[in-house]
Order: structure tokens, then sequence, then C-alpha cells
């Protein structure tokens, strides 16, 4: 697969070019100025997954920042990758965010279009969009390559991040969805994270046409993956969240299973299946276990798919240059 | 309702991108004189043309950078989101926008209509760069050939 020398030197990186399976977990900042609830969330997952991504404001409804969130990660130890979105901020903002990102020990990117505002609960904002992911990408990478910005003014010292982006198999249009991955790769992905996966054949087809097209070694493909916690959840997540396909047959399945809690467990083993047949899919190096709000869920689920132990490497906030408070340590004790 | 001749010619880029390429070997041609003349006087009789033609036609938004025969004939800016370089990971199971339902995604259409374009169709896998804002309003066919609208390449290409 895609060996070669370290760009960022995260821990995502190291385990995805040493060729294991890597596993990744969505942790969704909190409502709260609260520190805690960062680490609270942050703990559960750190265990079971080798970088924790943090949203940026997902589906246009606010949180905690995924700059600051990311940064109270690094502080305790974790290793965050941040999502950044060209919804709600212009060039010169995003720049900026690049900067202070590296700056606070933030090694892992990924760079998203983002949710419309009308997604939200304020649709009322204006929506920004000024570059698209791609050009936000290609925008880091010049940053990271050429040590510039983008009006080629010269940078002192440029931001190493290891650069993601999304892709979406699973809506129109298909045919084009591969060489859409391909433009990413070219503007400057290194690794990608896939929307939810419920509908595996179609992901094979995918991955067929991107093995095809020799992507996959160029770039370390992670499948999105998550639980349904019930009937209900799947029918918002089909309704509201855009980019999600969720076949018949996996809500079929949920209704089968009948009580709140046969329906929890029955997400649960159709996320473990999915997981079991993406690990065998030529071209796939790892998982992105996302469930918005049940982190406990997303233990239970990397857990039963036999995806534990990880090859853990901590990397100690002092290595990252980052000088946090003491007592940090001791709010969220990192666990090997 | 859209009258039938618009809908049809909006349906026919492999005749949209021959026009395009003539116009371009046209507009060429005619840039010695356009620069004697002077840009500005040009962008004003242009400014109204495109409008009567590229707006009907394209739904122009007048971002002045226009990059159509790259983009499967079909104007990138109509997507809510201006996406430049394809579309996003919203598009519904009916290939329709999703910031408005009712809206086929432009992406969707682009890629369809870039397939029957035997000259600019693999322009569509061509990376775009960021818009330069200060253009909005002005005539793309002046920024073009007066090179106005490629001021960023420098540091953008690898």
């Amino acid at each position: 697969m895609t060996e070669g020398k370290l760009v960022a030197g995260s821990r995502l990186e190291r385990v995805l070019r040493s060729g294991r399976f890597a596993v990744t977990a969505e942790l969704n900042p909190p409502d709260s100025a609260d520190p805690e609830a960062v680490y609270e969330r942050a703990l559960v997952l750190a265990e079971v997954c080798d970088a924790i991504n943090v949203t940026d404001a997902a589906s246009a409804r606010v949180h905690m920042s995924s700059i600051a969130a990311c940064a109270l990660l690094v502080r305790a130890g974790y290793e965050p990758v941040l999502q950044i979105t060209c919804r709600d901020r212009n060039r010169i903002a995003l720049q900026g965010d690049l900067l202070g990102a590296a700056a606070l020990g933030i090694r892992n990117v990924l760079c998203l279009t983002g949710d419309d505002v009308g997604a939200g609960d304020q649709p009322q904002a204006k929506r920004v969009f000024d570059l698209d992911s791609i050009q936000l990408l290609r925008m880091a990478r010049i940053m990271r390559e050429k040590g510039v910005f983008l009006s080629g003014r010269r940078l002192d010292v440029a931001p190493k991040f290891f650069l993601g982006a999304a892709a979406n198999p699973f809506v129109p249009p298909y045919e084009w969805r591969p060489y859409r991955l391909a433009k990413k790769v070219a503007a400057g992905a290194e690794f990608i994270q896939t929307q939810l996966c419920f509908d595996v054949p179609r992901l094979r087809a995918f991955m067929a046409k991107v093995c095809d097209i020799g992507l996959h070694e160029r770039v370390f493909i992670l499948v999105g993956v998550g639980p349904l916690k019930s009937v209900k959840t799947a029918e918002y997540m089909r309704r509201r969240v855009p980019g999600i396909h969720i076949p018949d047959e996996i809500v079929e399945r949920l209704r089968k299973a009948g009580s709140a809690r046969g329906q929890r467990e029955e997400g649960k083993r159709i996320c473990v299946e999915i997981i079991q047949q993406v690990k065998d899919i030529p071209g796939v190096a790892g998982v992105h276990v996302m469930a918005y709000a049940q982190e406990e869920l997303v233990a239970e689920v990397i857990e039963e798919a036999g995806l534990l132990p990880r090859p853990h490497r901590p990397t100690p906030p002092s290595a990252v240059g980052v000088k946090g408070p003491k007592d940090n340590q001791k709010l969220a004790p990192y666990v090997p | 309702m859209k009258r039938w001749p618009v809908a049809m010619l909006q349906d026919s880029p492999q005749l949209l991108e021959w026009v395009y390429r003539c116009t371009a070997f046209w507009f060429r041609l005619l840039n010695p004189l356009w620069k004697r003349i002077g840009y500005e006087r040009v962008a004003r009789v242009m400014i109204p043309l495109e409008i009567v033609t590229k707006k009907p036609l394209f739904g122009c938004q007048m971002c002045g950078q226009c990059t159509l025969h790259s983009t499967g004939m079909t104007c990138p800016m109509t997507c809510p989101k201006n996406l430049r370089n394809g579309p996003c990971g919203g598009v519904r199971a009916d290939g329709h926008c999703e910031v408005f339902p009712d809206m086929p995604c432009v992406w969707v259409q682009a890629y369809e209509r870039s397939l029957r374009m035997p000259i600019y169709g693999p322009e569509i896998h061509h990376i775009q760069p960021p818009l330069d804002r200060r253009l909005e309003g002005s005539s793309a066919w002046v920024n073009w050939v007066s090179g106005r609208a490629h001021a960023l390449e420098m540091v953008w290409d690898d």
C-alpha cells in the first residue's frame, strides 16, 4: 500500500502507512463551555481507536468549535482529526485556522465542504462556501508543500498536516464518485473517510472502480460505519441527514427486532456485520465509526468486530510541543 | 416551465461546446483590437450581451470567471453551495439537490452532459481554482481574454 515518508508523523498516519487496519471514531463536541464534557466523550473512544474525528458543527448545528475541542484532546494526549468545513469561513479564516491548528499540535485534518446551513437549527445564517472541499485541500497542501499562503506570501513555518477528505459513494452520480475521489487525491488527499455505509454491494462496486483506476495505491480509504439505535433513528436520518442512504432491508431488520432494546442490539449487530464484510474488500484501509451521541456504543461495536486491541503509540503532549495545564492529565488519563 | 428551445439548447452540450469553441477562437483573434479599444470599454458592451445570452440559457450569476466548457456546459454557480469541483455528498437518491429538493443537482446534470462532449468533456476532471470574488458582475469574456481571470493560478498549479 501507500508506504513512504511520513508527512505529519501523526499516529493515524503511522498506523496507516504501516499497513495495519485503522480505526477512527467520531466525537461530536458538546453544547458546553466545560472541557470536562469533551474529555468524558473522548475517554470512551480513545481506548478503541487510533484517532478521534472532531466534527465541525455537523448538520449545521452549533457545538463547541472543532479546533478548540481538538486542542483539548491534544493537551490530554489523544490523537484528534480536525474536521474543517467551508460553510462558515472564507479563505482568510481557513488559512489562519490551519496555522493555529498546527500550532496547537493538531496533525490530521479532514477537509470538507460542509452540510448546508438549512440542515441545522439556524437556517437564517449566511452560507459562506468561499472555497469548496477540493480547493481547501489544495490550499492546505500548498501551505504545507510550498510554505506559502494562497497569495504567495511566505510562511515562516509551514503546517505539517496529514490531509484527508470525505467521499460519499452512496449518492448520485454514482459513476462519477470514483473519479471525484481521484480529483481529491490529485488535490492532496492522503486519507479518505467515507459517509456511513449501509449498502455493502454499492461500496463494493465503488471500490472495484477505485482499485481499477489505481487509487487504492495512492490514498488510504476508511469506510464510514455506525450502529443505528432504532427504526425511528433510521427514519430520521433518511429524512433529515444529508447524504445518508439506508436500504429498506436494514430498516426492515431493525423493525423485526421489536423492542427498543432489541432494536439497539440489532443495530449493533448490523454494524458489526458491515465492518466484517468491509474489512475484506480490496483497497479498504480501515473503518471510521460514527454514532451520534452514543459513544459507548462505538466502543462495543469496535470490540465485537474484533478490532481490539489497537496498536497504541501514545504521543505525550510534550512531544508535540504543547504545554497544557498539569491538571489536564488528571482530567483525562490516557489509557494505553 | 421553460420554453422548449431553451430547454433543448441546455440539453445539447455538444452544440454548445462547439459554439464555445468558435466564440473563443474569435475572441482570441479580436484580443489585440480589444486591447487597443480598452478592455473597460469592451466590457461595457459585453456585460449586457452576456446577461441576455448566458442568463436565460445557463442561469448565469455573473461570477466573471466562466468555466462552462469544463463543467458540462452547466453553470456551477447555480449550485447553492457554489461548488466548482463537483457534487457535494448531500445529493439525494433521486439526483436532486440537498438544499432545494425540487431542483435537480447541477453536478448530476453537468456530469451527464460532459459525457456527451467530445472536445471539452474530460475537462470536468480538472481542478478549478478558487474564485476571484472581485470579478463578480464583470465580463467573463473580457476577463478571460485579458488574463484577469487567471491571476491566482501562479501559486495554485502544482
